[in-house]
């Protein structure tokens, strides 16, 4: 799949009416012109692998961008992870295709589900994309705004272990964590160790149990309805594919008369990018070439929206308590109620005190009555 | 009574026959059929059952576990198989929940007092006064397979602290479970790796025995490939012109049985034809007798007193028992005293409440006086009124009817 940016441009038309071209005014050019922008600006995207160590996250990364981001890295003994808490470490790369830049920053979370007790296992992780939420409503509430780093977490990748039932606890709870803060795409990992029915059955019983616990993970856009019946019909298998089933690989075999990234095994090779032997593909397609901006919207408009409108109450009703009057920063103030509501809600006060006085007092006369 | 004799060696003049010893054990105990128990350690749907389906070729019934029990619990299934005229009563303890909470600090805690169970029962078996131990059914656990997951790094930190709370009570052979996962360097590295932690951290495994010239060679080859990487499957597929149990894959057919593709071999070979008798031997001779003579320690048996006499059972008993009985008296008392305190409270706060009770209906009879009184006073004022309004009443009648013909005259007007 080559998809690119999916727009309709309209070229003039030169006919012979001349009616048509004095009805060209020339604003289809727009999305040329963002093209151009937007290449000049370059891409940014943070993405973040969270899953217990041992599930081939940083050879999926690896195989995904196709570059080696951990060289030189030291694995813990199973001695120190007894009690290890969960790190939080970044990798950023600039990468470039075709003139587009893309700076890349991967957040790994070496540690989470590796001690012998994960409880609250996942809260550095929701700290630190907390943080990151923090520090952009800051920049954007600043007054020189010119050069923001957005640092946002744009996608969360977890790594499902294939060796079980389904879902299992630690699985459920990490999601719950994360979902109204990050886009999470769950994925089956190392999964040639699963037959076809077996991926199938693992798959279809991950999706009932993400329905059954309410986990939001990231949907894909409905695709416009003006979209031709090729693009609805993978769009439509898409959909059905998820969870997606991955295989990841560090080194090239050869198969078919092929040079490919692949698992060599004495029984027969596995290939990374075959289509019938695991769902990289489509995940890579539906990560890299045709959601990653979507996936950068859904984190603006709607996860960071909501920390942001929960911040700010927050602070509002920390100011009513402290009386104060002015906010830190730039907020238009809510919506007071009108005068006779207002004079209503008093009403009502003062009434329920007067009662309560009451009360009090044939308690205490009742008290009284009995001493 | 001493023997100063030194043992001499005799030669025969003769066949006498005694070389039927072993025959007669051999025959002896296959008509009294052999048990043997395995326990079957590792996490949810890493393939526990299945390798033991492949294992003794059967199907064992089985249900799917879930992720979601609160614990650890073992689940033991006794089976009774047969080949040829050899009986065995196998027992396959499972352990379910393993590795799915989210603390597992306590996971080892169940399986511990399992296998200590076991022992408890033979070791209470072996102390009774009439005892049947040849009819005995020995539940100790023989062999506790480890299923270790196949991530190619490392053992997992439970890995690690479980096979350390279990390796001094029962034998321990690690295997890597689901290895059609991992490639072969992979897994040159990884067992390295394991046996590396294991042996870093004390935790002893079972050895295969390599004192018996018979088998030591084969032992001592198997020892080094340990752990085993398995598979296991029950499903045929059809590779050249037979039926091999094997799995399916786009990419090829992994043959259990082929021991280029996996040690599942070996894992039979081993466990099954050549060192079961072994690992009962090891459970009873090592693992047992530790308990044992731990258990009895903490009773307060000793082999040998201060003045390193040896002691008489008989002596430790009595103290035992008396010191028993001492405390089952006073326990006694402390309940009787118990009882007691607790009914003076309970009959002391019935008293309370009986005269709350009492206070309150005195009040409640006292405002009903009250509203009585309050009602009589306002019937009787309304009476008055009432007797007021009729005189005024028969009053103005009075007054009405003495000036009737004026109204008429009025009206006519």
């Amino acid at each position: 799949m080559t998809s690119n940016i999916r727009y309709k441009s309209r070229i003039p038309v030169k006919t012979e009416d001349s009616i048509e071209e004095k009805q060209y005014v020339g604003f289809a050019t727009l999305p040329n012109q963002v093209h151009r922008k937007s290449v000049k600006k370059g891409f940014d995207f943070t993405l973040m692998v969270a899953g217990e160590s041992g599930m081939g996250k940083s050879t999926l990364v690896n195989s995904l961008f196709l570059t080696d981001l951990y060289k030189d890295r030291k694995l813990l003994n199973a001695e120190e992870r007894i009690n290890q808490t969960v790190e939080i470490i970044k990798h950023t790369v600039d990468i470039e295709e075709k003139g587009v830049k893309l700076k890349l920053t991967i957040v790994d979370t070496p540690g989470f589900g590796d001690a012998v007790n994960n409880n609250e296992c996942w809260k550095p992780i929701t700290d630190y994309i907390d943080q990151q939420f923090e520090q952009y409503f800051r920049d954007e509430s600043g007054l020189n705004r010119k050069n923001i780093q957005d640092n946002r977490v744009h996608c969360c990748l977890y790594f499902i272990p294939p060796f079980g039932h389904g879902l299992r606890p630690v699985d459920v709870e990490f999601m719950k964590a994360l979902h109204e803060k990050v886009n999470i795409i769950p994925l089956i990992a190392k999964a040639d160790c699963l037959t076809p029915n077996e991926i199938k059955k693992l798959k279809d019983r991950i999706r009932e149990e993400i329905d059954k616990f309410g986990i939001k993970v990231y949907q894909f856009p409905e695709c416009d309805s003006d979209e031709d019946e090729e693009f609805k019909q993978l769009d439509k298998e898409l959909k059905e594919c998820t969870p997606f089933a991955v295989i990841g690989s560090n080194t090239v075999v050869e198969a078919r008369g092929q040079r490919v990234r692949g698992r060599l095994y004495p029984w027969g090779i596995v290939e990374v990018e075959n289509q019938s032997h695991c769902d990289f593909v489509k995940l890579r397609n539906m990560l890299i070439r045709s959601h990653m901006h979507d996936l950068k919207d859904v984190t603006c408009d709607v996860h960071y929206e909501n920390y942001r409108a929960q911040c700010i109450q927050e602070m509002t009703s920390k100011l009513a308590q402290d009386n104060r009057m002015e906010s830190p920063i730039p907020i238009l103030p809510l919506s007071t109620p009108d005068v006779d509501t207002e004079k209503l809600i008093k009403m009502k006060d003062e009434e329920l005190k007067r009662m309560q006085e009451m009360l009090n007092k044939m308690q205490q006369q009742m008290h009284d009555k009995e001493q | 009574f001493t023997s100063n004799e030194e043992k001499r060696n005799l030669s025969l003049g003769g066949h006498v026959g005694f070389d039927s010893l072993p025959e007669q054990l051999v025959s002896k105990s296959v008509t009294q059929g052999f048990c043997f128990n395995i326990l079957c350690v590792g996490e949810t749907g890493i393939g526990k059952s299945t390798l033991m389906n492949t294992l003794f070729n059967t199907m064992f019934e089985n249900e799917e576990a879930s992720h979601y029990q609160n614990g650890v619990y073992l689940r033991p299934r006794t089976y009774d198989l047969q080949e040829s005229n050899v009986r065995l009563k196998l027992t396959i303890v499972d352990t379910v929940g393993f590795g799915d909470q989210i603390n597992k600090e306590d996971s080892y805690k169940p399986i511990v007092d399992y296998i200590d169970t076991q022992f408890e029962n033979y070791l209470q078996e072996e102390l009774k006064i009439k005892r049947s131990l040849f009819n005995y059914h020995d539940t100790r656990i023989h062999i506790c397979l480890y299923f270790i997951a196949p991530t190619g790094h490392s053992l997992k930190s439970l890995d690690l602290v479980t096979m350390k709370k279990l390796d001094s009570k029962v034998n321990i052979i690690p295997i890597i479970a689901k290895a059609d996962t991992i490639s072969k360097s992979e897994l040159h590295k990884f067992k390295i790796k394991i046996m590396s932690e294991l042996v870093s951290n004390g935790v002893q495994i079972y050895q295969f025995p390599t004192d018996d010239e018979t088998v030591s060679e084969i032992n001592a080859s198997m020892n080094a490939h340990l752990p085993f990487a398995v598979v296991g499957s029950v499903e045929e597929v059809k590779v050249g012109n037979k039926a091999v149990r094997a799995r399916q894959y786009p990419w090829g057919v992994v043959q259990v049985e082929n021991e280029s593709h996996c040690d599942f071999v070996k894992l039979r070979e081993m466990l099954i034809r050549v060192n079961m008798e072994d690992l009962r031997e090891q459970t009873h001779a090592r693992h047992y007798e530790l308990y044992r003579r731990c258990k009895l320690e903490e009773m307060g048996f000793k082999d040998t007193d201060p003045d390193s006499e040896p002691f008489s059972l008989q002596e430790t008993y009595e103290a035992k028992r008396k010191e028993f009985l001492g405390d089952l008296q006073r326990k006694e008392e402390e309940m009787r005293q118990m009882f007691v305190n607790k009914v003076k409270e309970t009959e002391a706060e019935l008293k309370d409440k009986e005269r709350e009770l009492h206070e309150k209906f005195e009040q409640l009879k006292r405002m009903h006086q009250e509203e009585k009184k309050k009602v009589e006073d306002k019937r009787g004022y309304l009476e008055e009124e009432m007797n007021a309004f009729n005189k005024r009443k028969a009053a103005a009648e009075t007054l009405s009817l003495s000036q009737p013909v004026k109204k008429d005259k009025d009206k006519k007007k």
